[in-house]
């Protein structure tokens, strides 16, 4: 076994795991933050997206040893400090971007490193950065919508119709 | 995932040390190799992870040459090359999706070779050197068909230097599921000579398409390609294209590569 050392959410945690230990497995079985979700286990779907050190990543494709001293962020961590929703979080709230809910926290954890280097992206832009997250449930209109709203922007100043 | 032991080397001899023993296999961003060994495709008894390596991170550019380390990942090749080297950092930066350039390095997608990668075709359009611990390779003798490599047991990719073109561009038709090439095309041209490599289409992985070369060194033109066609027999054909749509996709992308080349 290894021990692990990182900072996740801001806090310093330890933590045991093996080699074969994804990063995924790590989060959610040794440190009981289960947001992060596992969806396909092929790194197709992204539900398990993360930050590592600000990049968005696929946490079931890399292992916990390779976070290692690294910042670590989850969907657990992006609350405001009151507990409220974040302008991310409320934006798919308020815009019925989410359904079942299981890909949202991949999305918000995209859409948040998305709007970190692009603070005003177009549609286009918000579509192609999402393309490594799959949802099942909303046909994507209203996840689209939701971003454009995080970023204060108008989903029909957009695309009229 | 089956047991395995993950060593981590934070320089290039602890990881060329390491991979002397032939059960080890180098890890570098993960992005094939992982989702391979869950599926039980490969099942190393040992990985060294490359990542923490600095001297094999980074892009250096001089007058004529971008130099990329070995494990800089696609997202970093794709903002660092971007004003140097325009249509190497716009493939890299189309490569899979956001989180797998995070992670993804430009010496894992060579050192695997997949036949519908990226990179191969910007290698070989351009002539690259493949810089390993031992040795250089020239692009023309580094790809040994699908998934083979000139690198023996052992060996160890450092940097890709890649010549600088007078113009480039790499088109691709992506398959929508694997976000990888169904086919994809890099042209490039210096001192008046062009090059075309192709990926995604071929049983023997990336080639170039020499009647394209000729043809568009002689006029630098979508119209030049003509009706030159590629021969279907020996391209891919699976659930997501017939052999003679590929061979049709060659032509059109080295087409659209050509007029974006020109922009």
């Amino acid at each position: 076994m290894l021990q692990l050392n990182m900072t996740v959410n801001g806090q310093p945690v330890s933590g045991q795991a093996e080699g074969r230990t994804l990063l995924v497995q790590f989060l959610r079985d040794e440190l009981g933050l289960t947001g992060t979700h596992i969806g396909c286990d092929t790194s197709q779907c992204g539900a398990c997206i993360v930050h590592i050190n600000g990049d968005a990543v696929k946490a079931c494709t890399m292992f916990a040893a390779e976070a290692a001293g690294a910042k670590v962020n989850t969907i657990e961590g992006q609350a405001n400090a009151d507990g409220s929703l974040n302008r991310i979080q409320q934006a798919f709230q308020d815009n019925h971007g989410l359904q079942c809910g299981f890909c949202t926290p991949g999305m918000v954890m995209s859409a948040t490193a998305l709007l970190r280097h692009t603070p005003k992206p177009d549609e286009s832009t918000i579509r192609t950065y999402l393309e490594g997250n799959i949802c099942r449930c909303t046909g994507y209109h209203n996840i689209i919508k939701a971003v454009l709203a995080a970023s204060e922007q108008d989903a029909f100043a957009q695309n009229p119709r | 995932m089956y047991d395995f032991e993950l060593l981590t080397a934070t320089s290039l001899n602890e990881a060329v040390t390491a991979l002397q023993n032939e059960e080890t296999q180098a890890l570098a961003g993960g992005q094939t190799l992982i989702p391979t060994m869950k599926q039980r495709l490969a099942s190393p008894e040992r990985l060294v992870s490359l990542t923490r390596i600095k001297a094999l991170q980074g892009v250096t550019v001089t007058a004529k040459e971008v130099v990329i380390g070995a494990a800089t990942r696609h997202a970093d090749v794709a903002v660092q090359a971007a004003a140097s080297f325009p249509a190497l950092a716009d493939l890299a930066g189309h490569i899979g999706d956001p989180a797998v350039r995070n992670r993804g390095t430009i010496g894992g997608s060579l050192a695997n070779n997949d036949p519908a990668a990226c990179y191969p075709a910007a290698v070989l359009a351009c002539g690259a050197v493949i810089e390993t611990n031992l040795r250089r390779i020239a692009a023309e003798d580094y790809f040994d068909g699908m998934f083979g490599t000139a690198l023996d047991d052992g060996e160890l990719i450092t940097a890709v230097r890649f010549p600088i073109p007078e113009i480039a561009h790499y088109e691709k038709f992506v398959q929508p599921a694997s976000r990888f090439a169904l086919v994809g095309v890099f042209v490039a041209r210096f001192d008046g000579v062009v090059r075309v490599a192709v990926t995604g289409a071929s049983q023997m992985g990336v080639f170039r398409w020499a009647e394209a070369e000729a043809a568009l060194s002689n006029e630098f033109a979508p119209v030049a390609i003509g009706n030159l066609a590629i021969d279907p027999a020996e391209l891919i054909a699976d659930a997501h294209a017939a052999q003679t749509y590929r061979a049709h996709l060659v032509a059109v992308m080295t087409k659209r590569a050509v007029t974006a080349a020109h922009q």
